[in-house]
């Protein structure tokens, strides 16, 4: 029998929920609930089953139930010097684990360290049949079976309850630096570019209005280079870690504006494109961060505009945040084949689709 | 010769290779004609003479006929092969360099092989974007010689990188001596293009850095041709370092220097490459190789550095503290790129000194976590005296993957089937530590059984209807990976349970 109150509660409610046909809102703190389809059915409350399982500074490895709270997790790592190198955004207080591996949001470092399903190296998932499954594990390298735990980052829940998830995690860089540069979009797009294709130690960037934000990140002596190499003015480090961490968390400027513009009627798009796709010919002001290769756009434009822009340079726009997306979805629509595939695979983890439906993609 | 053997694996096969002579040949002709209309006369293969070439991938105790072999060039070509494979409901396998070592490229009795070797065209590479657009059938290495003129490389490094093939290493999500620093195939690679089961083409990934719906490049990398084929990859390209340099420490204990490796990366320091050799294994390589390795201690560690000269100085520095402090009883750093290639020939001539000494060998690629290092080494000496057999060990360890060794002489029918028990018991001494069965080298038929003590019956068929949900008939490379529930209740073994820990107990409810 289980011997955890939690997880045995969270088992009799998807056997109930599977008995009466009710569909499931999977809930952590509930601070990406704007994000995505609209939440809809019976709300299954993650946060008891919380605590970090296990963690093992020199495996590089923690073990952390769903329900833990982010800020719990970061502190417990800070502790030992280490992180989570993808940063993942707090666009509240409350946030959990479980809603950052299923919300798949990665921040500033993206680019250069990945993202959150790279850090995913085991997962335990409760799935529609009420069945506790295992998948990956506590090792760096594992290629036993299908890899399901990494494709459950970003899977906005729809496969089942994350109950468990082994991450990768990393020492924090000796040293870092921020550097300020002005120059326009197309000129921080090419340089962004060429830096990337030499040994530096770029660890995050953001250009708005005229101005490149850089961030190195590194050994010593190897930022100290770079730094000289790249030039710019230097920022103060608690000034510089306040525009990180608002940026990461949308509370910088470029944020706040845009939750103005939105309570207005706008929308809030992120267009994740090629790093080297061109500055895009859309209205609205831009924020490009991950070398290029993600650019923020509020805008009161029309969907396809936004779509059609991104998908012309071999990328996609996210509805990110709007008063209201109805009509007009989060996410661009699925080509032919892969449209089957993501109904297919949901029937195999959830057949009567009980779970999160329509967050992901409407109607699944 | 390598060589492994499971009969118990090949007796997964048995219930297709179950069909009389008769049989097979009338399927033959009529898989023949309907490929026939579709390829040049020279592109489909099946007189036996033809055929016996792909008989077996790098795992060659694993030996089976396919019933005939078709050689597409185009696109258009595989498309419409699996359009007529799947109409006639016929299986398909996909195959590269066949260097793979897990039986994964094994053919089907009454399936074609799609040997994908024609597909060797560098696409394109960008220079800004440090992208590669490659086909399938490009060796590892060449990608990097191809974008070696502007600094850049592609990171993963699997040892027979000359010659496996892209299109192999998405297959397998294989690894490297750099994975630990730069990570495997699935975290550099952007886009697979290929075609599902039917014949439709499909694009997972994209050169963005996410996409729409589902993030499908994990279960597609790492899938060894069960999901999909593959035709076209963009890999990620990262610049060179500018230098590497490499420390070998000996230690005059095994405890030492598991212990040395994970006070390496507890001090906060990632290397480049971080790799170990026990004693029976540095005898082996240095008798080849003749690389001045320290025959006297028990355990060698190579652990390398790379970056700006001033990072790998400071790298370098702290690295030597730590080991220093961890026992080694000698530490030597390379003087240069002459000297560093020489500390890393032994290791990477492992499994050809290892043939030296021994008529077989088979190799294990189980991972356990960094802290059990010593504790497996201690469980494979005990388990040399159980089966009477030799192993020497090389491994990745930094990653805490192990390939250990088993010497023994196939023709000895008593030595195999000890070395296969041999096998058996470090990988599932290895999953009962934390682990894993397979860290590189993948599922394929050698660890079929294996997979059972891994897994629990309700996680395997999980994994079952995720192929289904590609492959609704079961035609991609059907019999690997995924034991059935019967082949399972045969071998015998407990699933060892995981996740979840402190509830461990949990089976059902």
């Amino acid at each position: 029998m289980v011997s955890d109150p939690a997880l045995s509660r969270l088992i009799s409610q998807v056997q109930g929920a599977a008995a009466d046909r009710v569909s499931l809102d999977i809930r952590g703190g509930g601070t990406k609930a704007f994000y995505g389809g609209e939440p809809v059915g019976e709300a299954l409350d993650l946060r008891p089953l919380a605590g970090i399982s296990s963690y093992e500074p020199s495996e590089l490895v923690v073990t952390v139930r769903a329900g833990t709270p982010l800020a719990t997790l970061e502190a417990a790592l800070a502790e030992q010097g280490q992180c989570l190198p993808f940063e993942p955004p707090r666009f509240a207080e409350g946030g959990t684990v479980g809603g950052m591996v299923a919300a798949g949001l990665a921040g500033p470092a993206r680019a250069a360290v990945g993202g959150v399903r790279d850090y995913v190296l085991g997962a335990t998932l409760l799935n529609g049949r009420a069945e506790l499954l295992s998948f990956g594990g506590t090792v760096m390298k594992n290629v036993a079976g299908y890899d399901v735990s990494r494709v459950l980052a970003g899977s906005m829940g729809i496969f089942g309850v994350i109950c468990e998830v082994s991450l990768k995690v990393l020492p924090v860089q000796p040293a870092t630096v921020t550097l300020r540069l002005e120059m326009d979009a197309a000129t921080a797009i090419r340089r962004l570019n060429e830096w990337g294709g030499q040994p530096l130690p770029l660890n995050a960037s953001a250009w708005w209005d005229g101005t490149l934000v850089l961030r190195l990140s590194g050994a010593t002596a190897a930022v100290a280079s770079a730094q000289q190499k790249i030039g710019g003015e230097l920022i103060d480090a608690p000034a510089a870690q306040a525009f990180w961490q608002g940026l990461r968390d949308h509370r910088d400027e470029f944020f706040l504006g845009a939750a103005r513009a939105v309570e207005g009627g706008a929308g809030l798009w992120r267009l994740s494109v090629p790093a080297t796709a061109p500055p895009l010919k859309l209205s609205g002001e831009q924020l490009l961060e991950w070398g290029g290769a993600q650019r923020w756009i509020c805008t009161s434009a029309p969907a396809p505009t936004l779509r059609d822009a991104a998908a012309a340079v071999g990328g996609h726009a996210v509805l990110f945040r709007a008063r209201d997306k109805a009509g007009v979805g989060t996410f661009a629509p699925l080509k032919p084949p892969l449209g089957r595939i993501h109904q297919a695979l949901k029937d195999a983890f959830d057949p009567q689709g009980l779970f999160n439906p329509g967050r992901l993609v409407p109607g699944l | 010769m390598n060589a492994s053997a499971t009969p118990s694996a090949l007796a997964a096969l048995s219930t297709i290779t179950a069909t009389t002579a008769t049989d097979r040949a009338a399927r033959q002709s009529q898989v023949v004609a309907a490929l026939s209309p579709l390829l040049p006369a020279h592109a489909l293969l099946w007189h036996t003479e033809d055929t016996v070439p792909y008989e077996c991938d790098g795992l060659t105790a694993y030996r089976q006929m396919p019933l005939l072999v078709a050689l597409p060039e185009t696109e258009a070509q595989v498309a419409a092969i699996l359009k007529a494979c799947h109409a006639l409901q016929v299986p398909v396998v996909a195959r590269g360099a066949g260097t793979g070592l897990s039986g994964g490229a094994m053919p089907h009795p009454l399936g074609v092989t799609l040997s994908l070797a024609k597909f060797n065209k560098i696409v394109q590479i960008d220079r800004l974007a440090r992208t590669a657009t490659v086909q399938c059938g490009v060796r590892n290495l060449a990608i990097s010689e191809a974008a070696a003129p502007h600094g850049l490389y592609y990171a993963p490094d699997p040892s027979s990188q000359i010659a496996c093939t892209i299109g192999g290493n998405v297959a397998e999500n294989s690894g490297g001596v750099h994975c630990l620093k730069y990570g495997l195939t699935l975290h550099n690679v952007l886009r697979v293009r290929g075609y599902t089961a039917q014949g439709e083409a499909i694009e997972f990934g994209s050169e963005a850095l996410d996409v729409p719906g589902l993030d499908l490049l994990p279960l597609v990398v790492g899938s060894e041709g069960m999901l999909a084929v593959t035709t076209e990859v963009t890999v990620k390209l990262v610049p060179k370092p500018q230098l590497a340099r490499c420390i070998m420490a000996s230690f005059d204990d095994i405890r030492k220097a598991g212990d040395a490796v994970a006070a390496v990366i507890a001090a906060g320091i990632i290397p480049a490459g971080l790799e170990m050799m026990d004693k029976p294994m540095t005898a082996a390589v240095e008798d080849y190789v003749h690389a001045g390795y320290d025959l006297n201690a028990e355990a060698i560690l190579l652990c390398e550095s790379d970056g700006t000269p001033e990072e790998v100085a400071e790298e370098i520095e702290r690295m030597l503290e730590v080991l220093t402090g961890c026992g080694a009883t000698r530490v030597e750093v390379s003087k240069d790129e002459r000297q560093r290639l020489v500390f890393w020939s032994g290791r990477k001539n492992a499994f050809p000194a290892s043939g030296r000494i021994s008529p077989d060998y088979m190799c294990m690629d189980s991972t356990i976590p960094r802290k059990r290092l010593a504790d497996i080494l201690l469980a494979i000496a005990g388990m040399e005296v159980k089966y009477g057999l030799k192993c020497c060990n090389v491994f990745h360890a930094g990653d805490g993957n192990l390939h250990p060794l088993i010497l023994f002489d196939a023709n000895d029918p008593d030595q195999l089937h000890r070395c296969e028990l041999f096998g058996a018991d470090i990988l599932e001494t290895s999953v009962a530590m934390g682990g894993t069965v397979t860290g590189e080298h993948g599922v394929g038929v050698e660890k079929l059984s294996s997979m059972c003590v891994q897994f629990s019956p309700a996680e395997r068929e999980q994994m079952f209807a995720i192929k289904r949900a590609f492959d609704s008939a079961e035609l991609l490379n059907p019999g690997k990976v995924i034991p059935t529930l019967q082949r399972c209740a045969e071998y015998g073994k407990m699933h060892v349970k995981k996740g979840l820990l402190p509830f461990a107990e949990l089976e059902r409810f």
